[in-house]
């Protein structure tokens, strides 16, 4: 499988590593160069050694994208830290290049939960750690 | 009519003061503290504070009863995201985004936000207007009816120097609307002269442009 993931911060970086291993494919873009070092962080060597691949540039630029392969991608994750610009993204990977399978991280719990409705695969962390907490809370006082 | 505006820079700002002047109600959402507390002095009650891409904040401001939405952040993802929920989610009827990079463009077509205004690519076209590439003006597209106005300044030795319009050749699709010239404009018949030096306006269908063009330049440039 071919991954693309859009914003190598934490959580990005975190999936780009874990489906390299796993012996996908997997290109990562990325607007600050220096977001590389998170992917290469515990690594023995660089992360374009290892067989990954990382394109400079802003989600919404279209070039950026086509050059990191999402013409031919099959999965598409978007990781930036803006829940705007990773619902645009998704549905432009979606509607644009119809790309298979489209996976958004989107922290605020309203708009996850509408774009859900609409058809989107998102990812709220927010709610999964309300959800996880009030487990938590209800556990402890039994 | 209630109109929401979100974002209160300097667009905002003026459009909202502009439109509460011509008696409309009017909501303005800003997220920035500083800028929240600057414009309140002046649209006081008419303006809240808060992110105007979280769907709370929007209904806060009333966007179920709003006739129509303007989002003038200076983000494009923002002004996006914030139409496509004003008429997919509330069912607003009326929305107009700003688009601060002409290349994002392509995006609110995608996402059916229309229209999507940019001040670049407007200043741009007014740019084309004064520095015409062989002559050549777009002056109105219309891509939802597939159509296109078109000015072109006649050159001397084009085909179409000194020939009437119905022998022209021009193909199916288009029409010659007007032609402008020093004495002044005329919506010409048939049988009208065009001249070198003229300017012709055309509507044609889209697509049609290189082959309409290539008439009224000089056979010399037709390959450049």
């Amino acid at each position: 499988m071919f991954v693309l993931i859009v914003g190598a911060g934490r959580v990005g970086s975190a999936i780009a590593k874990t489906m390299l291993r796993d012996g996908h494919e997997v290109s990562v873009v990325d607007e600050d160069p220096e977001s590389i070092s998170l992917l290469e962080r515990g690594e023995n060597s660089g992360w374009e050694d290892l067989g990954g691949s990382f394109t400079v540039g802003t989600a919404l630029e279209v070039d950026a994208l086509i050059e990191a392969g999402i013409e031919r991608a099959d999965a598409f994750v978007a990781s930036t830290n803006g829940d705007n610009t990773n619902l645009v993204i998704a549905q432009i990977a979606q509607r644009r290049f119809n790309v298979e399978k489209v996976v958004v991280r989107v922290l605020d719990p309203l708009r996850a939960g509408w774009y859900r409705e609409q058809g989107l695969l998102t990812v709220c962390p927010t709610q999964v750690a309300i959800e996880m907490l009030e487990a938590a809370v209800r556990e402890e006082v039994g | 009519m209630y109109a929401l505006v979100v974002g209160a820079g300097k667009v905002g700002w003026n459009l909202a003061r502009e439109l509460i002047e011509k008696g409309h109600e009017i909501t303005i959402v800003e997220s920035s503290q500083r800028r929240y507390a600057t414009v309140e002095e002046e649209l006081e009650h008419a303006v809240q504070y808060g992110d105007g891409s979280e769907l709370w904040v929007l209904e806060r401001a009333g966007i179920e009863r709003a006739d129509m939405v303007i989002a003038v952040t200076g983000d494009d993802e923002d002004n996006l995201l914030i139409c496509q929920v004003a008429r997919e989610k509330y069912g607003v009827e009326r929305v107009i985004a700003r688009c601060n990079n002409p290349r994002n463009l392509a995006h609110f077509d995608l996402l059916g936000v229309k229209p999507a205004v940019s001040a670049t690519d407007l200043i741009l076209r007014l740019i084309e207007h004064e520095v015409p590439k062989y002559g050549l003006v777009h002056l109105l597209d219309l891509p939802q009816e597939r159509l296109e106005i078109i000015e072109l300044e006649v050159a001397t030795g084009s085909a179409a120097d000194g020939r009437m319009v119905k022998d022209l050749g021009l193909p199916d699709g288009s029409l010659v609307i007007s032609i402008l010239r020093e004495e002044g404009g005329l919506v010409p018949g048939g049988d009208s002269v065009i001249e070198a030096g003229d300017q012709v306006l055309l509507v044609l269908d889209m697509g049609l442009e290189a082959e309409v063009t290539r008439r009224f330049v000089p056979a010399t440039s037709e390959a450049a």
